[in-house]
């Protein structure tokens, strides 16, 4: 089934164009990576998915990205809704500089989802072991956040974003200021959440894309040059400039 | 080859000390300035903390004080101490001519007939008998007394007799003189008499104009940094802005004094010389500080955290509210307090204002006339009497007591409450 439908999305910052003409689905309940070299718009793209480029001043996105088939390019859609439903990890671990309770509590506070302190625990407690945190942390949820290894404060975001059950979580290369071992934990994370929440990840990794995901899009120059289904386009691209990205011959 | 670059290697390392050396010089000059500048000021003011007392016998004449048998409370109050006091102080001499007891009486405060008072209204029972009482000297040989007056000097330039100072180092001579803490400095308004002059109204004066500069500015600079920072678009009109407030910053206070003179006295008319207006024409000149430094602070605010807040579905509101304006408190707060602390120090708006009429009573509120610190060094400094000068270096020491503790928090706020991130 397909979550997300991007059709002709052309994203400009000033004059300079960034994205041409993406046009993508993205299939429900599974992981979709975006690859391609430094630049092509990977992120770009990702970032039109939860409308987080509007807090780029100079950025205007053109085109429909369909969720659940309703345009979120649309003036009626409301950005606070929206990323109630899409939550995002970033490049970098950004945990709040609060306690860990504080940060996951934070999403279900701002949007009333826990009725009681009670639900809440309840929660923290679930988010986190979603994430695979909670036995890590659970003696020291009232400590800041900012205190964990990195890794862990990986999770943590990880944690905070689905805290509010979000139908798509985004990623923009979680693992890239992270250790093997900790980009190890994520990926078995990320294999996990995928039974609730659809996953788009841009990653840098070719090995990461090929372990995680089974959908895969090819990014370059700001264009969509190919995408499909992870086994094909590693396995037997129909585009060279694919086929030479994959194999090495540049990126 | 070889020895070309050791002798390049070696002119490279010179350089470097040549350079550590001028570094060094520059620092030591500053702290020579700074030592010789503290030392200059301890040296004149600290023996205005001491203040000098006569011990006069005083002899409570119920019938020159014009008293009944078994006065009242009232009575006391009422009753005419000038008499005995001048009388008192006479009878220091019991040869003095009529001139000669005029410079007697000089010898104390003109405050004397009011200790004399207080002290019998202490103890009525005091009255009939002789005590002998602490009475206020006159600045003059309070400066004697403490080694600052040029005994030398013929008696025609001298503010002091021949007479006087004789009959004073009789005093001495038998311990009729005492030297203690000088907490009428703490507790009295300003007055024209040296020996009374105190800090009380200029030192309300002061922390009544920085209450209404903080009050006025903070909140306006705030709320002025966050939605530039925050809220604002990047453009022209912006960026117009922005090259205004650190023009802002850049005028000088005199200006806003005119300002405060041309509007807030003469077409709102507030009343004059008061900290209320005082403290407005501050709070103009705190204003740009306080936005540039809580800009600075929000500007530091890793754009991450934003994003990880926007990203959870705060809105532009929470994610400042929530996460920015929080983490940039400590840097606010800090600046806040030094442009405060400059404001503290500030003269000549307030001289414009009218903060520098001669205020000889204690502000209760900040609508009430008031001098303010800085202010009441440049009257005392400008006064012609002897006992002026160590005042005006205590004041200074007051003052920079009060700045130094100002930024001693602004420094703890800023080492305690700032977070760090990862």
């Amino acid at each position: 089934m397909i979550k997300i439908k991007a059709k002709d999305v052309d994203v400009f910052y000033g004059k300079k164009q960034a994205l041409f003409n993406i046009s993508l689905d993205i299939e429900e309940n599974q992981v979709t990576a975006l690859i391609g070299p430094s630049g092509c718009g990977k992120s770009t793209f990702l970032r039109c998915l939860n409308r987080m480029n509007d807090v780029i001043d100079i950025c205007s996105v053109k085109g429909e990205i369909l969720i659940n088939d309703f345009n979120i390019n649309d003036k009626g859609c409301d950005v606070v809704r929206l990323r109630e439903k899409i939550g995002m990890v970033f490049q970098k671990p950004n945990p709040f500089p609060k306690t860990l309770y504080e940060n996951v509590s934070y999403g279900p506070t701002i949007h009333g989802i826990a009725q009681s302190k009670q639900e809440m625990d309840e929660i923290v407690e679930t988010s986190l072991k979603k994430a695979a945190l909670w036995e890590e942390v659970k003696d020291r949820l009232h400590e800041p956040g900012t205190g964990l290894s990195g890794g862990q404060q990986q999770r943590l975001c990880i944690a905070r974003a689905i805290s509010v059950r979000p139908e798509v979580i985004l990623m923009d290369e979680p693992c890239s200021a992270l250790d093997p071992i900790a980009t190890a934990q994520i990926e078995e994370l990320i294999d996990e959440l995928k039974k609730e929440h659809t996953i788009i990840i841009v990653t840098h990794s070719m090995a990461q894309a090929a372990r995680v995901s089974q959908n895969t899009g090819f990014f370059h120059l700001g264009q969509l040059i190919e995408h499909g289904s992870t086994d094909k386009i590693f396995k037997n691209p129909d585009n060279k400039k694919t086929q030479d990205y994959i194999t090495g011959r540049f990126g | 080859m070889n020895k070309n670059k050791e002798q390049l290697l070696n002119k490279r390392y010179k350089a470097e000390q040549r350079f550590r050396l001028y570094g060094q010089s520059a620092i030591f000059m500053a702290l020579l300035f700074l030592t010789i500048f503290i030392f200059k000021i301890f040296s004149t003011g600290y023996s205005a903390f001491q203040k000098t007392w006569l011990i006069v016998p005083v002899t409570f004449d119920a019938e020159l004080m014009m008293l009944e048998q078994n006065p009242s409370n009232e009575d006391l109050q009422d009753a005419d101490y000038y008499d005995i006091a001048l009388k008192s102080m006479a009878d220091l001499d019991l040869n003095a001519n009529e001139d000669q007891e005029n410079e007697l009486k000089r010898m104390v405060s003109y405050f004397f007939e009011k200790e004399i008072k207080n002290e019998l209204l202490n103890d009525p029972s005091l009255i009939g008998k002789t005590k002998e009482v602490y009475l206020t000297a006159s600045d003059d040989l309070d400066q004697v007394f403490k080694g600052n007056y040029p005994r030398d000097l013929p008696e025609n330039q001298r503010r002091v007799s021949d007479y006087q100072l004789k009959i004073f180092d009789q005093l001495v001579a038998n311990g009729k003189v005492e030297s203690k803490f000088n907490i009428s400095f703490f507790t009295n308004a300003d007055s024209r008499e040296a020996e009374l002059a105190g800090i009380a109204s200029s030192f309300m004066g002061s922390i009544f104009s920085i209450l209404v500069c903080l009050m006025i500015a903070f909140p306006v600079a705030v709320l002025a940094a966050i939605y530039l920072e925050e809220f604002a678009p990047k453009n022209r009109f912006t960026d117009f802005i922005e090259v205004n407030i650190n023009n802002l910053a850049a005028v000088p206070s005199i200006v806003f004094g005119l300002l405060g003179l041309g509007v807030l006295l003469a077409i709102f008319q507030l009343p004059r010389s008061t900290p209320l207006v005082g403290g407005i024409t501050l709070s103009l000149m705190t204003l740009p500080t306080i936005i540039i430094a809580a800009r600075a602070s929000l500007k530091a605010v890793p754009p991450s955290i934003r994003e990880a807040a926007l990203a959870m579905g705060a809105s532009r509101m929470q994610t400042t509210m929530h996460h920015t304006v929080p983490l940039s408190m400590p840097g606010t707060l800090s600046g806040t307090i030094i442009g405060l602390a400059q404001a503290l120090g500030e003269t000549a708006p307030l001289i414009l204002i009218g903060m520098v009429a001669f205020v000889n009573t204690i502000p209760g509120s900040p609508m009430d006339p008031a001098a303010s610190l800085p202010v009441q060094i440049y009257i005392w400094a400008e006064s012609a009497e002897r006992g002026f000068v160590e005042k005006v270096s205590a004041c200074i020491m007051v003052l920079l007591g009060f700045l130094i503790t100002m930024n001693l928090f602004a420094q703890i706020i800023r080492h305690k409450f700032e977070k760090k991130w990862s």
